[in-house]
């Protein structure tokens, strides 16, 4: 493993695979414990800084790092000296000081983590960056589907929506393909990239053409403000055109899974009753984040004991 | 004093001894001899004229942190520099002639270079309505070119009235050509590495667009325009096209779109965020041919010194732009000389004939000939150095070509026969 995590393209498919099987030991290991806690970073220093809100994602990483019982401290941008105007750098140096040994980072400019990693000697792990990555939620997502379908190798996966704003597809996309599987993005012209012709992936416009084959779809978040750049024309027409409603449900294999990474926003790319059905990994994604950010920080922290 | 300049290459040729008296060049040939000049030591130097820069930020007034009239006066002058003109995008902004004649005034004092004022287009930069360019063309500064550099004069309607306006008094719009609707929010040239690095793209077709606009308004109108920074091929395309038709069009480029490209970004170092942005290999190639062809007529800096605060920083958050005066010749002689697409004399017309036209100046850009006014540089074109900001003389050390090998140093440099560089140091 390199030292910090802070785009998928860190992760060879030997070290990808790792994270995983680890994620899958640490859940045997607490599985049916009553007290959830592994002593393996104790005397450790995790410093979760937020420059954006993101309650989800931070408490997956507290959770993450209590449970191997690691000190965590919570930076949060809002009401510190962040807030006053000092430097990412700045932070950062006192951070180090202070003695931390990792720093997870949200931060809304793309390339943040990687600055800060230039900066201090301990981990950095990127805990999403702007529109770059977040390399983490894509390590969940091919943990989540590797433990529904159990293999990572060939399976066909549709990432829908907002591609051009979405870390979370540029992570997935990245990950999925060192690890063998075969993705498709599905979303209006005007939500991918120019530049998506270089990316390892089919590109279809098309939802329903898509869905029959299948074994993964993974539909991303859309903002309704987008339509008011003209991404899109409206809310409704998007949703008719790649929302995931009951009926395009019913084009899946028997076999299939819906994923989302949420927040959702329900009855715009995602209907309720996809949300709620069986397919849906949604809330066991959130489950899964927890072991597989334990497997990350024991990788970058712990080095090779057994967890 | 007079200087008597033993065994210099003038344009690279053979060797020969130049005899500068009472600020002009008195002679040329072999085996001069002078009892009153001092001599000066020029074996192996090549002799190019001194260099005129069409596009510099001195950031004085408003930005002495960054950058003053006499830091970024002997940062040229190091370079090779004779003139140089200071972009209106200070604070307050040089849309007066108030304004343009501090500047003027301030460089007439550093005494290291002339520093030649350019003045707003708009007031403010606004881009809403014409700053009284027949003032600042008229003052002590006498401006010839007018610039919202940083700005885009994106009004076509404006823009129009400009080129127009300015033929009175023989001045020349310079085009900061970015279309601002198709770059909001952009912090790299958009394509594939845009796309992986979830950085907003700026399109080369936002420049494009401009420039194509701007060259049919100038050709309609009769007037001239000068186009900032070309970093497209599409661009030059654009340039030929027009030239061929006979519009009065002139275009510079950077030395940083020379070299560098779009792959310095994934470092996220904001040292290499500039706008226009680092294109590709092959707007590089096409950059390079043009200037080679004469479709680019200059070299310009547009250096841009900004506080390490400003650069320390994520990359959304850092301002656009980078040194450049101190290493523009090591850059051209790297990417143009050493690779055989220009000749020194195609130098000395890339970056100090040409330039010096394009800007009205007289006594700048002209030939190393006996009668001529002595501005000059000595080349020494055999060391090759690597970059440390930390020794440059610019008050910042955003350069983007820190540890990195370039050829060439600037030996001596003079400005009307006074040496403002001597052994490779600022003689103020
Ligand atoms: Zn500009």
């Amino acid at each position: 493993m390199k030292r910090h995590l802070l785009e998928a393209a860190d992760l060879d498919r030997a070290d990808a695979t790792l994270v995983l099987d680890t994620a899958a030991q640490i859940d045997q290991a607490l599985a049916g414990r009553e007290v959830k806690k592994l002593p393996t970073l104790r005397g450790r220093t995790v410093v979760n800084l937020f420059y954006e809100d993101s309650t989800r994602t931070r408490i997956s990483f507290e959770l993450a790092a209590k449970r191997l019982s690691a000190d965590v401290i919570n930076f949060s941008a809002k009401g510190s000296s962040v807030s006053k105007g000092e430097s990412l750098k700045d932070t950062a140096l006192t951070l180090e000081a202070m003695g931390s040994d990792a720093i997870v980072v949200r931060h809304s400019a793309s390339g943040a983590p990687h600055r800060l990693a230039h900066w201090v000697r301990g981990s950095v792990v990127n805990a999403g960056d702007g529109t770059h990555e977040h390399p983490t939620q894509a390590l969940l997502d091919a943990y989540t589907i590797r433990r529904r379908l159990g293999r990572l190798e060939g399976v066909r996966v549709a990432i829908v929506g907002d591609v051009l704003h979405s870390r979370v597809a540029r992570s997935n996309i990245g990950l999925l393909h060192t690890l063998g599987a075969e993705v498709t993005v599905v979303a209006p012209p005007t939500l991918l990239p120019v530049g998506v012709g270089s990316w390892p992936v089919e590109v279809s416009y098309d939802l329903d053409a898509v869905l029959p084959k299948a074994d993964v779809v993974m539909m991303l978040r859309v903002q309704a403000e987008r339509m008011n750049a003209s991404f899109f024309p409206s809310a409704r027409e998007y949703s008719r055109r790649y929302g995931l409603d009951a009926r395009r449900m019913s084009l899946l294999d028997d076999d299939a899974i819906v994923m989302h990474p949420g927040p959702m926003n329900r009855g715009m790319e995602i209907a309720a009753e996809v949300a709620d059905s069986v397919r849906s990994t949604i809330v066991e994604q959130v489950g899964n984040g927890v072991s597989v950010r334990m497997a990350v920080l024991y990788l970058l922290l712990g080095g090779n004991e057994p967890a | 004093m007079n200087y008597l300049i033993k065994g210099a290459r003038p344009y690279g040729g053979d060797p020969a001894d130049i005899l500068i008296k009472n600020g002009r060049i008195a002679a040329i040939g072999e085996s001069l001899s002078s009892t009153s000049a001092e001599v000066v030591d020029a074996a192996g130097l090549i002799a190019l004229p001194g260099l005129v820069d069409l596009h510099t930020h001195l950031r004085e007034p408003g930005r002495e942190d960054a950058e003053t009239v006499e830091t970024g006066s002997r940062a040229a002058a190091l370079g090779g520099f004779t003139a140089v003109h200071a972009m209106a995008n200070t604070d307050p902004v040089a849309d007066t002639a108030g304004v343009v004649e501090q500047v003027w005034r301030l460089g007439q004092e550093a005494g290291l270079v002339d520093v030649v004022p350019v003045g707003a287009v708009t007031v403010g930069l606004r881009g809403e309505r014409l700053a009284e360019l027949g003032a600042m063309a008229d003052s002590a500064a006498r401006v010839r070119v007018f610039s919202d550099d940083g700005s885009c004069v994106s009004d076509p309607a404006l823009m129009r009235r400009a080129l127009e306006y300015v033929k009175a008094f023989d001045g020349v719009v310079a085009q900061h050509a970015e279309e601002p609707r198709l770059t909001a929010g952009a912090q790299m040239h958009e394509g594939n590495r845009s796309a992986r690095l979830g950085l907003t793209g700026w399109p080369a077709a936002a420049e494009e667009a401009i420039i194509a606009r701007d060259v049919l308004l100038a050709g309609h109108v009769g007037a001239r325009l000068h186009v900032c920074h070309v970093s497209t091929a599409g661009s030059v395309e654009i340039l030929r096209w027009a030239k061929g038709r006979g519009v009065q069009v002139t275009a510079e480029v950077t030395p940083h779109h020379l070299l560098l490209t779009d792959a310095c970004a994934e470092s996220y170092d904001p040292v290499f965020k500039v706008n226009p942005p680092l294109r590709t290999d092959d707007d590089v190639a096409a950059l390079r041919a043009g200037l080679a062809d004469g479709t680019i007529d200059a070299v310009a800096t547009d250096h841009a010194p900004h506080a390490v605060e400003d650069k320390e920083s994520e990359w959304a958050q850092a301002r656009p732009g980078m040194l450049g005066l101190e290493q523009a010749l090591s850059v051209v002689v790297e990417t143009m000389v050493e690779t055989g697409l220009l000749d020194w004399q195609g130098v000395a017309d890339r970056m100090s004939v040409r330039p010096a036209v394009i800007g009205r100046l007289e006594g700048h850009g002209r030939p190393l000939a006996p009668g001529e006014p002595a501005n000059l540089l000595l080349l020494d074109a055999t060391t090759r150095a690597i970059v440390d900001p930390a020794t440059l003389a610019s008050r910042s050390r955003n350069s983007p070509y820190a540890g990195r090998e370039l050829p060439g140093r600037v030996v001596a440099t003079f400005l009307r026969g006074v040496p403002t560089v001597l052994d490779g140091k600022a003689t103020k």
